[in-house]
């Protein structure tokens, strides 16, 4: 309204929260508001200590947290054809891919690795949401492939965790195409008789859903991850209607029975540690946080 | 009456002339008007001839939805005999989006199965649109494992805007029935031969397209998400669908030329809908044409030769889009 509270109290505001908190050191939970200290949100896993909420957490923060002693070996993915439809729209392809590179020091959407988990040799892959939406094109159906094909070789599980507003459209039909591609990975690994085991986080949607993170021997969610194949707002406007609290929720689904399990980021490596040494027929494990293997996980990266 | 697209318009006024015409003379005797509107009809086609030698992306979407294109329906009573229709998905209900059965084509027994759009308002809103819901997915899974079991080749028909996006499908595992049913096309120890005979909208059109062959009718369009659902995300405006279409690639010339699908199957001028019984004749050739390709191949070949056509997307160079073919590029493209 007047010259103080328009220009005055919010200039005051911002030299004040600049003080309070510069960027890196706090973060604010998007679900309660709380502040969070980057130290105790770094031990909890980007989880919110005073409500439980579930934030993102990149790749490889999450594969320090997971494999013992934070040692994992990155498994090369080869590279595919970049920009293959000299696609276009508001930005050039190839200026958003750097973009996301830049911002995230990744080369893709997605992390594969080996390395132990409780002692237990496995392959894990993790997709990246910072990264474009963590969407699904050639890259990524090529990152599921390695994986599934260095299980196969090495004879160990495969532990997937899911994260992406769906296939990449600057990729067109080629992306949609890693659908099924992504799909003959997984069937490599049932055919070896390896567990697949699916981690789905916030969000997964669209084509990913639709293809290799509901094909897994044991499908978990973390807390009020979304996942779905069509988001609540085009079904809102297709059958223009309100939908019910917590539609498409991890919990939703798995009242709906399409999950079997719902499990907080803090237990789910001591859970797939138990589920993967079972399914492999291995004796139980020394739980706890264990250091890293006296040799390093994967001292010669295949290929 | 034919129903003509916004781009057709100067060609619905020279065909109503014409028709105008001939109504006039039949309701009058001794008056001469055959020259004249031979004439006009000359007009028309030429313009025909011209509006589809190069039809824009956007306007390949027109024509792929059109209302008049034979549908999965039509094509099953035109090439097929003996089509016995099969339902359920044995744990819900029926999907009448995915409509499929056993059936004899050229004599030999095969499962076929596909999405019907309708063809009317009540039809239409029976079969959902071509919609498919989880249930329709399961069916074809079902069917599929039959069309394994008793070694019969499986051919479907891909007609679809995309899956439902409902609030009960998405409750029953849309995403999961999808995944299934794509699975499903992967592991069949039967041939797989599908023709996106309209619209390919996104994982909708793969979970019953993963096949050993694919082909794509000349003017039907096969995409991972529709030009206006595009054109909302990225240009932030549905409007701009006509870009879109352009950057998505997603018409059958453009998937031949990615290694996406195997041949473009020619339709007659003007598109399926004006002549749908040539469109059909052409379907069923090329239909044909893939079995044989497939004969001989034992359970292990099939499987295995599906795969590696799918794991090589994407591995391989592909070519300079300077180098896609014209538009009017019919020709099937040789396979070894």
């Amino acid at each position: 309204m007047n010259w103080i509270s328009n220009y005055v109290r919010p200039k005051i505001n911002s030299l004040f929260s600049r003080r309070e908190m510069p960027e890196n050191l706090w973060t604010k939970c998007d679900e309660c508001g709380t502040m969070l200290f980057h130290r105790e949100l770094r031990e909890s896993l980007n989880v919110c200590t005073n409500c439980g909420h579930h934030m993102a957490i990149t790749p490889r923060d999450r594969f320090i947290a997971l494999f013992d002693g934070g040692m994992f070996a990155e498994v090369k993915v080869p590279a595919p054809v970049a920009d293959p439809l000299h696609f276009r729209d508001q930005k050039r392809y190839p200026d958003r891919m750097k973009a996301a590179q830049r911002s995230t020091h990744e080369q893709e959407a997605m992390l594969v690795a080996t390395g132990e988990i409780g002692r237990t040799p496995i392959v894990a892959a993790a997709q990246n949401f910072g990264f474009m939406a963590g969407s699904m094109g050639m890259y990524v159906g090529n990152a599921i492939i390695a994986a599934a094909e260095t299980a196969v070789k090495q004879g160990r599980p495969l532990v997937l965790f899911s994260a992406a507003g769906g296939a990449r459209m600057q990729e067109g039909i080629l992306s949609l195409m890693q659908m099924p591609r992504s799909t003959v990975a997984v069937q490599m690994l049932k055919e070896a008789g390896l567990p697949y085991i699916v981690v789905l986080t916030h969000p997964t949607t669209g084509g990913v859903t639709a293809s290799y993170a509901m094909l897994g021997d044991v499908q978990i969610a973390e807390p009020n991850a979304l996942i779905c194949f069509a988001g609540p707002r085009v079904i809102e406007q297709t059958i223009r209607e309100k939908l019910p609290e917590g539609f498409q929720r991890a919990e939703y689904l798995l009242e709906h029975g399409m999950l079997d399990r719902v499990t907080p980021r803090g237990e789910m490596r001591t859970e797939l540690i138990t589920i993967t040494r079972m399914l492999m027929g291995l004796p139980p494990a020394i739980m706890g946080e264990l250091p890293a293997p006296g040799t390093p996980a994967e001292p010669q990266a295949e290929e | 009456m034919h129903s003509y697209l916004d781009f057709e318009k100067p060609l619905a006024e020279i065909e109503g002339k014409a028709e105008e015409l001939r109504a006039l003379a039949r309701g009058e005797d001794g008056i001469e008007v055959e020259r004249e509107a031979e004439a006009l009809d000359q007009k028309a086609r030429a313009l025909l001839a011209s509006l589809y030698k190069d039809l824009s992306p956007w306007r390949k979407c027109q024509v792929a939805r059109h209302p008049a294109r034979p549908h999965c329906k039509d094509y099953i009573s035109a090439l097929f005999t003996e089509f016995t229709p099969l339902a359920g998905d044995r744990g819900f209900s029926d999907d009448a989006a995915v409509m499929g059965g056993l059936a004899r084509f050229n004599d030999r027994p095969v499962v076929v199965l596909g999405h019907e759009k309708g063809h009317d308002t009540a039809s239409r809103l029976d079969r959902n649109f071509g919609m498919a819901r989880p249930e329709g997915y399961r069916k074809a899974v079902r069917l599929m494992d039959m069309a394994d079991r008793f070694g019969l080749p499986v051919v479907t028909l891909v007609d679809t805007p995309g899956a439902y996006p409902g609030k009960g499908a998405e409750e029953r595992g849309q995403s999961e029935a999808i995944a299934r049913a794509t699975e499903k096309c992967l592991s069949i120890g039967v041939p797989l031969v599908s023709v996106v005979i309209g619209e390919g909208g996104s994982g909708g059109a793969v979970g019953i397209a993963a096949g050993n062959r694919v082909a794509m009718l000349e003017h039907s369009v096969y995409s991972v998400i529709s030009p206006e659902g595009c054109a909302s995300i990225l240009w932030k405006d549905a409007g701009k669908m006509r870009e879109a279409a352009e950057a998505l690639r997603l018409t059958a010339q453009d998937l031949l030329t990615l290694g996406v699908v195997d041949r473009v199957i020619p339709e007659p001028m003007g598109g399926a809908q004006r002549d749908p019984a040539a469109a059909m004749a052409n379907v069923g050739t090329a239909i044909q044409a893939m079995l044989d390709e497939l004969s001989g191949q034992d359970r292990k070949a099939l499987v295995a030769g599906r795969r590696k056509k799918f794991l090589e997307m994407g591995r391989n160079a592909l070519p300079e889009p300077s180098s896609f073919i014209p538009a009017h590029f019919t020709q099937g493209r040789d396979r070894g």
